[in-house]
């Protein structure tokens, strides 16, 4: 059986909302999970049981077949005893305490040689290690991030749990920290759990995405497979009407990024920052689409040709898939798609401007 | 000079401020984690010796502690001594009558450490005694260090429970101020003028270091 983190709880606030949270998913190869959701739905509720700070009303928790908490056999775990590593939303570094006395925090159990040497270790793999001798008042938010993810890595956690972690981040340190943190979680090996109710955020650091809504998973997947194929109307609302795709880039040229994605291939800006995978983003409404035979030359990048393989009717709106190699979805009104004879099987030609594909990268 | 006063009240204040600094940090750190009920009641008992006459608590101590009660009768078998016009005696009503000068400056300190740095102490998997070790008194030393001043200078000036728990016997339980009193009723003006004097320049040395030491930013972490 593989090991999975599952989880069940219910928790009532006196004059606020009740969160009834339940989702399981593997602690396999796919690391970072990301909870999302918009504030109030829950997220910071969910991460404080797993982390032991808060003891749910009900429900139970387990890691890898071990009891964290479990109402009913009245188990609850203290966090001292979990083996986690908690990134908090402002860092919480300890002010009085050197750099190195903070990343060496949780080692206390072991000898001062084999802590100093572990210090050093992590301090190095994280790029901080100039760092170690200064006090937490005189670092730059990106470096107290920093800081804060090599001391809950210190002590080697079985799990890794972030709260927001980029939103206390002025927006260019953000930028320059998404690609580098994904690395960082990456290279760390330690299964992570990430709130946040930033998609950008969501679409950088997560494999896997889990949506809260109004204190309830609603769907748990792969992240472009939620972002793209929303189970119901209220999830699509939350996580937007976005095509996400993952894709791979293939060339530069004139200062646009020309990415696969499944077998088509679409011409992006060039965000910087793409080595390799990044996820293409284009929103529904930014899809145009035309008959197959419309030979009137346009300023778009992106011409793809393919097939309507679905149409779902939402009010004054419509949304068309259309395979082009990949699945796309475009949000058109209903006289158009009247206009066009928009049903599956019609050949229509899809079009989007560069700028409307917004690349995501994958790596720093 | 009353020289043997003098050494009394600063080893009565000094011992004073030992025992409420053991006692009263774990009283002040349950009344800020402590999630019970009764709190309220704890705190008001706590807070009492600050609004009643030192004579009413000196008066309880007396009946609930002399020779003819229980407890005074256990307090003699582990002392040696009947509780009233001891030493010890008077150290037990010291540190009654100044609890609330020290347990709520620790209190207030202690509350005032951002909870999410004790919360990253646990995760970090440090327990909850090593984190108010590691962090939490650390961080609140300021305020600590001002409850233990104030519960130093507040004995050094008590009377009214001194000279009912403990009487006036030079050397054993005679004090400062009690010495002053004494001064005072034989008309030795100037003795009493030099005692009062000495008096007035120590409480008055202390609180300016508590003002000054509350007044700076706390502490000075970043420069160092």
């Amino acid at each position: 059986m593989e090991r999975a983190l599952t989880f069940d709880v219910a928790r009532r606030f006196p004059r606020g909302p009740t969160i009834r949270a339940r989702a399981s998913w593997p602690l396999g190869r796919e690391a970072v999970t990301v909870l999302f959701g918009p504030s109030g739905s829950g997220k910071t509720t969910v991460l404080r049981a797993l982390a032991g700070l808060d003891r749910p009303d009900a429900g139970a928790i387990s890691f890898g077949g071990e009891a964290w908490f479990d109402a009913d056999r009245r188990v609850f775990v203290p966090p001292q005893a979990r083996g986690i590593g908690l990134l908090f939303q402002d860092h919480a570094l300890f002010p009085h305490l050197s750099v190195a006395a903070n990343v060496g925090y949780g080692l206390h159990r072991l000898p001062r040689a084999a802590r100093a040497a572990r210090v050093a270790e992590v301090a190095e793999r994280i790029g901080i290690r100039e760092l170690l001798p200064r006090r937490p008042g005189q670092l730059s938010g990106g470096q107290r991030q920093r800081v804060a993810l090599a001391r809950a890595l210190a002590p080697r956690p079985r799990l890794l749990l972030l709260d927001e972690p980029l939103s206390a981040l002025d927006a260019p340190t953000r930028e320059a920290l998404r690609g580098e943190l994904r690395h960082l979680l990456e290279a760390s090996g330690v299964p992570a759990v990430v709130v946040t109710h930033d998609r950008t955020e969501a679409l950088a650091l997560g494999d896997r995405l889990a949506v809260l809504l109004d204190g309830t998973v609603r769907q748990v997947g792969p992240v472009h497979e939620v972002f793209s194929a929303p189970v119901d109307a209220e999830v699509a609302r939350v996580v937007g009407t976005e095509n996400v795709f993952p894709s791979r880039l293939l060339r530069r040229h004139d200062g646009l990024a020309v990415v696969r994605a499944g077998a088509a291939e679409l011409v992006a800006l060039d965000p910087g920052g793409v080595e390799d995978e990044a996820y293409a983003c284009v929103r529904a409404e930014d899809v145009v689409l035309e008959p197959h035979d419309g030979e009137h030359a346009t300023s778009a990048q992106n011409r793809l040709a393919g097939v309507v393989a679905a149409r779902r009717d939402e009010g004054p709106l419509v949304r068309i898939t259309v395979d082009v190699g990949v699945r796309l979805v475009a949000l058109v009104t209903r006289a158009s798609a009247e206009r066009l004879g928009l049903v599956a099987g019609r050949e229509v030609t899809a079009m989007v401007k560069a700028p409307s594909v917004r690349l995501v990268p994958r790596r720093a | 000079m009353d020289a043997a006063a003098l050494a009394l009240s600063l080893k009565l204040a000094g011992l004073t401020t030992l025992v409420l600094l053991a006692v009263g940090l774990p009283l002040a750190w349950w009344l800020t984690v402590s999630r019970f009920r009764g709190k309220v009641l704890v705190e008001a008992v706590v807070a009492l010796p600050l609004v009643l006459p030192p004579t009413v608590l000196g008066f309880y101590l007396l009946t609930g502690l002399g020779p003819r009660s229980p407890a005074g009768r256990a307090f003699e078998a582990l002392a040696g001594h009947p509780f009233p016009f001891s030493f010890a005696g008077l150290l037990v009503a010291s540190v009654l009558y100044s609890l609330p000068f020290a347990v709520q400056p620790f209190a207030a300190a202690l509350a005032g450490v951002d909870r999410r740095l004790v919360e990253a102490s646990h995760t970090l998997g440090v327990s909850r005694l090593g984190t108010f070790l590691r962090v939490t008194l650390p961080l609140a030393w300021p305020g600590v260090l001002a409850g233990a001043v104030l519960s130093f200078a507040h004995t050094l000036g008590e009377f009214g429970v001194v000279l009912m728990v403990g009487g006036n016997i030079p050397g054993k339980t005679r004090t400062l101020a009690v010495a002053i009193f004494d001064h005072v009723e034989a008309l030795e003006y100037a003795a009493a003028h030099r005692t009062a004097g000495l008096l007035l320049a120590i409480s008055f040395g202390v609180l300016t270091l508590v003002y000054a030491l509350q007044r700076r930013p706390a502490f000075r972490w970043n420069e160092r």
